[in-house]
């Protein structure tokens, strides 16, 4: 199963050797490390070239706040017609928190991505509407980072 | 033909009775609540609207969608900081009499989630005057709940103001119905002394004779 995901790293480093930093493997799924410059040329290579048509799941995730690179976004790209799922991921510091966007390419991406700036705080360049999404919009913070407490910072009273 | 005939055949055309318990009796009666089903404990709320705990049998007949023309607001579920301004409108947007009852724990106190995002008890936001725990609360908890706010509704009184924020002049008094004090240098001294923030209001009861309504 997994050799068939092996092919498609192959693929890409044939493509171009820069795009491939890392992969590794677990679980039957191949997770591939890509350089953030060149994330959207790696999607749309996949996409369009060997038929990965959905984003499955676009998140991000707070690694901690000792490592560096701090935050990572994980792209889950899925095709529909051979059934075979890719997880393609992005390693971002915190002083330049920036990622390319894919919603250009799959519009599901949209959402997701303001999900993971509300979250987390990455900002996506060339994201059409790049706000709020599950926090209320005044909202202070970043709620998910590893350093945000669980509680929050201030009662809510309307009294 | 029916009982009523016969009951009421003993009784003179005309009865008097209170008003309280006239406009009590109605308001209990007919509450129609507002939908405000946020989370799971909607579902235990369509539960107990539905045929096999009918709610309807204790007035409840319709659920209005409109706050406008709802008498009581069922908060079931938890509330989330950004919903909570929307439920302090759709409240606000409730015509006078109304009553709030808090269903379910996250409503009460926040339940489970004590986090950033959930609000820690809708009595944050909007008076509550019936809280129902649970996660969820039983349909039949639910009715229990309806039934203890009719209880309390029978309790007012027309004359009780809900728009003031004191509540000594919430419940209805009869005005200047305490001869011992009234007028006096110690009723000049408390207030000069509340006004002043010296002191809280101090609590008067007024004594049985001067409860009565009419001389």
């Amino acid at each position: 199963m997994t050799e068939k995901l092996h092919a498609y790293v192959e693929k890409l480093k044939a493509n171009n050797a820069e795009w491939v930093n890392d992969v590794s493997e677990g679980h039957g799924e191949v997770t591939v490390v890509v350089p953030t410059d060149s994330i959207v040329d790696v999607c749309k290579f996949l996409k369009g070239n060997h038929g990965f048509d959905m984003l499955a799941d676009l998140c991000g995730a707070d690694r901690g706040p000792e490592e560096d690179p701090r935050f990572e976004v994980n792209y889950h790209l899925f095709g529909t017609k051979h059934h075979h799922r890719l997880r393609l991921k992005v390693l971002v510091s915190e002083d330049d928190a920036h990622v390319p966007t894919v919603s250009n390419l799959w519009n599901t991406a949209n959402w997701h991505e303001r999900e993971t700036y509300d979250l987390v705080g990455v900002v996506f360049d060339g994201h059409p509407d790049l706000r709020r999404i599950l926090l209320p919009s005044d909202f202070d913070g970043h709620a998910l980072r590893k350093d945000y407490p669980l509680r929050g910072y201030e009662p809510y009273s309307l009294n | 033909m029916g009982l009523e005939n016969t009951l009421f055949e003993s009784l003179p055309d005309v009865v008097t009775v209170k008003l309280d318990a006239v406009v009590n009796w109605a308001r209990k009666s007919s509450l129609w609540p507002a939908t405000f089903g946020l989370a799971c404990c909607a579902i235990e709320m369509m539960n107990t609207v539905s045929s096999r705990n009918d709610l309807s049998r204790f007035g409840a007949e319709t659920f209005r969608a409109s706050p406008r023309q709802a008498d009581v607001m069922i908060v079931s579920g938890r509330v989330s900081r950004k919903m909570a301004p929307v439920l302090r409108r759709i409240y606000d947007q409730m015509p006078e009499p109304k009553w709030v009852i808090s269903m379910g724990a996250c409503a009460t106190s926040g339940g489970v989630f004590d986090n950033y995002a959930i609000v820690q008890g809708v009595d944050k936001i909007v008076p509550v005057d019936i809280y129902v725990p649970g996660c969820p609360p039983r349909p039949e908890m639910l009715v229990h709940a309806i039934t203890m706010l009719q209880d309390k509704i029978m309790k007012e009184s027309v004359k009780d103001r809900r728009d003031t924020f004191e509540p000594e002049s919430r419940i209805s008094r009869v005005p200047g119905t305490l001869p011992v004090t009234e007028g006096t240098a110690l009723e000049r001294e408390t207030e000069a002394r509340v006004e002043r923030e010296d002191a809280p209001r101090p609590y008067s009861v007024p004594s049985r004779h001067e409860k009565r309504r009419s001389s």
